[in-house]
């Protein structure tokens, strides 16, 4: 810090940084307070990678504003974070679902493959030439 | 001046978010919910790491956070998959 910067670029940065801040601090405050698995998947991987983004803006515009120079790596990372968020969310639902949900209440699927959360019991009870219910 | 307080304010607010993550990962109901709260400590580590960049305003630390997103997001997929599967690479 130190550096020469306009009033107008340290309150962008700063505005930056305040809004990805609220973010973070609601996503893992709603990983604590939401009532089930499901919903509580929501809050850390929307609004907590949302306030990560912010502070990677924040910094790239800092480092354009007080160095002069512009990175790319806080755009490779908000990139990867956000492509990967969705991913890890999805595989978490199936875990939840493997372990939460119960077999029977969801609807059966179309065409031949179970649904994927289940796709290793089903694999046990071909194995112990059980009959599938539903199917 | 004003980015000093930001600075602050963003940092208390990621740490504090580390300290309820941290607090799910003992008391969380079941462990697809662990393995949430684990994801979003690397997340929010993340944040904290490239904040203290700004802070010392240097770049050495974007590399750091590549590889722990990187890391973090491999370990999600690992723990999530030997939970459908009981098995990480079949």
């Amino acid at each position: 810090m130190g550096h020469e910067m306009a009033l107008w670029e340290e309150i962008t940065v700063s505005v930056f940084l305040v809004i990805a801040g609220i973010f973070g601090l609601v996503g893992s405050f709603g990983l604590l307070k939401l009532p089930d698995p499901m919903t509580r998947l929501h809050a850390p991987t929307k609004a907590t990678t949302l306030g990560v983004g912010g502070v990677l803006i924040a910094s790239m515009l800092y480092f354009i504003f007080a160095k002069g120079q512009i990175s790319f790596h806080e755009l490779m990372i908000t990139l990867f974070l956000f492509l990967t968020a969705p991913i890890t969310a999805h595989f978490l639902a199936k875990a939840n679902l493997h372990t939460n949900v119960n077999r029977a209440d969801v609807p059966p699927p179309v065409g031949d493959r179970p649904w994927a959360g289940f796709e290793s019991d089903e694999a046990r009870r071909v194995a112990e030439g059980e009959s599938t219910p539903g199917a | 001046m004003i980015l000093t307080y930001a600075l602050i304010f963003t940092t208390g607010c990621f740490a504090l978010g580390l300290l309820m993550n941290l607090w799910r990962v003992v008391s969380a109901p079941g462990v697809p919910d662990r393995i949430l709260a684990l994801d979003t400590m690397v997340i929010n580590f993340i944040a904290i790491l490239v904040l203290y960049g700004i802070i010392e305003g240097t770049a050495v630390y974007f590399e750091a956070s590549i590889l722990i997103a990187m890391v973090g997001f491999i370990s999600t997929v690992a723990y999530a998959r030997f939970m459908l599967r009981g098995n990480i690479i079949e």
